[in-house]
């Protein structure tokens, strides 16, 4: 009982003596950092998601106020309000910035993709994309394990009942974080409110891209040939549509009947 | 002369990375380049060294004359980890190009087995104070002598044709192995 007594005593005390220690220590050796950093970094959204470019929001906000040449705008999930208050406190002028949305490029659902083979491995996209690209059949689409799900730092995604993610527009601030942790790169970041977009990611030919899967895109072109503003591509027998134009010109989109196999969607709703 | 062989036989005789297996994890950690390895080593062993002197005066001045020697392992791992926290603190007010440096070694190694394990080992033989630092020096000497070796043998790997399963780490262990296996030859020459 005295030893147990003893060594509480004598923990406490060494504990003590140390935290003393330290707090005197954080106070004698305190470094003065601009209060600025502490200001900027405050402002910005703290997802971490690095599409700045830096290891985090600290960081960039050091960066942005102590080197001249790294421009205000960079926070892509904070947008135009954000970027305009770091402008202001930093004395640097923001040049505009696009607002971006993720966007899931496959619809390649888990009860009618082909399966190549039964995974039973880690519950992770990367992992299973390692063994023979992954267990569907299509080695383009949506692993469907979730990795872009559990990497978004802002909560904006779900795992859909048909294995395949879904990004939720309000919370999804475009950081990208999700379209550079996919194996497949099936998130694109895209303009938002475009109207339509080519929903398939396969680069197969359409011979064997139909086997695989019912809803891809066979890279016939029949769309290009409908488009009046010349607003879709093919490339590598993939269909692309180019947001921009959609967005500027077209109303009443004629690529959405073309398409055989409705890989192009409406998104207007 | 006593201290010279004490001081021989840490640094190579008794490695504590290739014949006691400690440390392996910023062994393999931070052996990939040389100028990274070159830091880890120097800050171990300036850690090991400061760090040993306070235990011992802690384990003879507290420890011992109360009969706590069991709490031994308990209060040393409190004791290192606050003076690394302190030594950060120092450095990066009174160096801050050393910190930049050297810095990040420094919170990595808080918790280490091998820092650990000179401070007890030091207890365990009941040496004196010069002699334990001796023995810290020499250890931590022994740690970069072994880390440098290794990065310095992993930058040529990085040039060779290494089959594709054994790749990055698993190849590290194979060298290793065979380092360690070297380092058997000094076994028996002195004895402590």
């Amino acid at each position: 009982m005295e030893t147990a007594l003893l060594v509480v005593i004598v923990m406490s005390a060494i504990g003590l003596i140390f935290g003393l220690i330290l707090a005197f220590a954080d106070k004698k050796f305190s470094i003065e950092v601009n209060p600025l950093i502490h200001i900027v970094d405050d402002i910005l959204p703290k997802g971490q998601c690095g599409s700045c470019g830096y290891a985090g929001c600290l960081a960039y906000a050091e960066a942005v106020v102590l080197n001249p040449e790294v421009t205000p705008n960079l926070c892509i999930p904070g947008k135009k309000p954000v970027a305009d208050l770091v402008a202001e406190l930093t004395g640097k002028s923001a040049p505009e910035i696009e607002p971006q949305i993720a966007q899931v490029r496959c619809k390649n659902t888990i009860t009618h993709a082909i399966k190549k083979y039964n995974y039973a491995g880690v519950e992770d996209c990367i992992a299973a994309s390692l063994i023979q690209g992954g267990p569907k059949g299509c080695e383009y689409g949506c692993v469907g394990f979730g990795t872009c799900v559990h990497s978004c730092p802002f909560g904006a995604m779900t795992m859909g009942t048909d294995h395949l993610p879904l990004v939720d527009e309000k919370k999804c601030t475009g950081c990208g974080k999700c379209a550079t942790v996919c194996p497949k790169a099936i998130i694109h970041m895209t303009a938002i409110g475009a109207p339509v977009a080519v929903l398939c990611n396969s680069r197969d030919k359409g011979v064997i891209a139909r086997k695989l899967c019912s809803v891809d895109c066979l890279g016939c072109g029949l769309c290009t040939k409908s488009c009046r503003y010349d607003a879709i591509t093919v490339e590598n027998n993939l269909a692309v549509v180019n947001p921009k134009i959609c967005l500027e010109k077209c109303s009443n989109p004629t690529c959405l009947e073309k398409c055989p196999t409705g890989a192009i969607y409406d998104l207007r709703q | 002369m006593e201290y010279v062989t004490l001081f021989i036989s840490a640094v190579i005789v008794n490695n504590f990375v290739l014949t006691k297996f400690l440390g392996l994890c910023i062994f393999f950690g931070v052996s990939k380049n040389l100028s990274a390895s070159i830091g880890m080593g120097m800050a171990v062993t300036s850690v090991m060294t400061l760090s040993s002197m306070l235990a011992w005066v802690v384990y003879n001045f507290v420890l011992v004359p109360l009969n706590l020697t069991f709490m031994t392992t308990a209060v040393f791992v409190l004791l290192i980890a606050s003076f690394v926290q302190l030594l950060e603190m120092v450095i990066k007010k009174q160096a801050p190009a050393l910190y930049n440096m050297w810095g990040i070694y420094l919170l990595l190694i808080a918790t280490n087995c091998v820092v650990l394990a000179v401070p007890l080992l030091n207890a365990e033989s009941s040496f004196s104070f010069l002699k334990s630092v001796v023995y810290a020096v020499g250890s931590g000497l022994g740690f970069a002598l072994a880390i440098i070796l290794m990065a310095s043998l992993r930058e040529k790997l990085r040039l060779a044709d290494v089959p594709k399963p054994l790749e990055g780490l698993g190849i590290a262990f194979i060298l290793a192995g065979m380092l360690a296996l070297a380092f058997t030859g000094f076994s028996g020459m002195i004895t402590l």
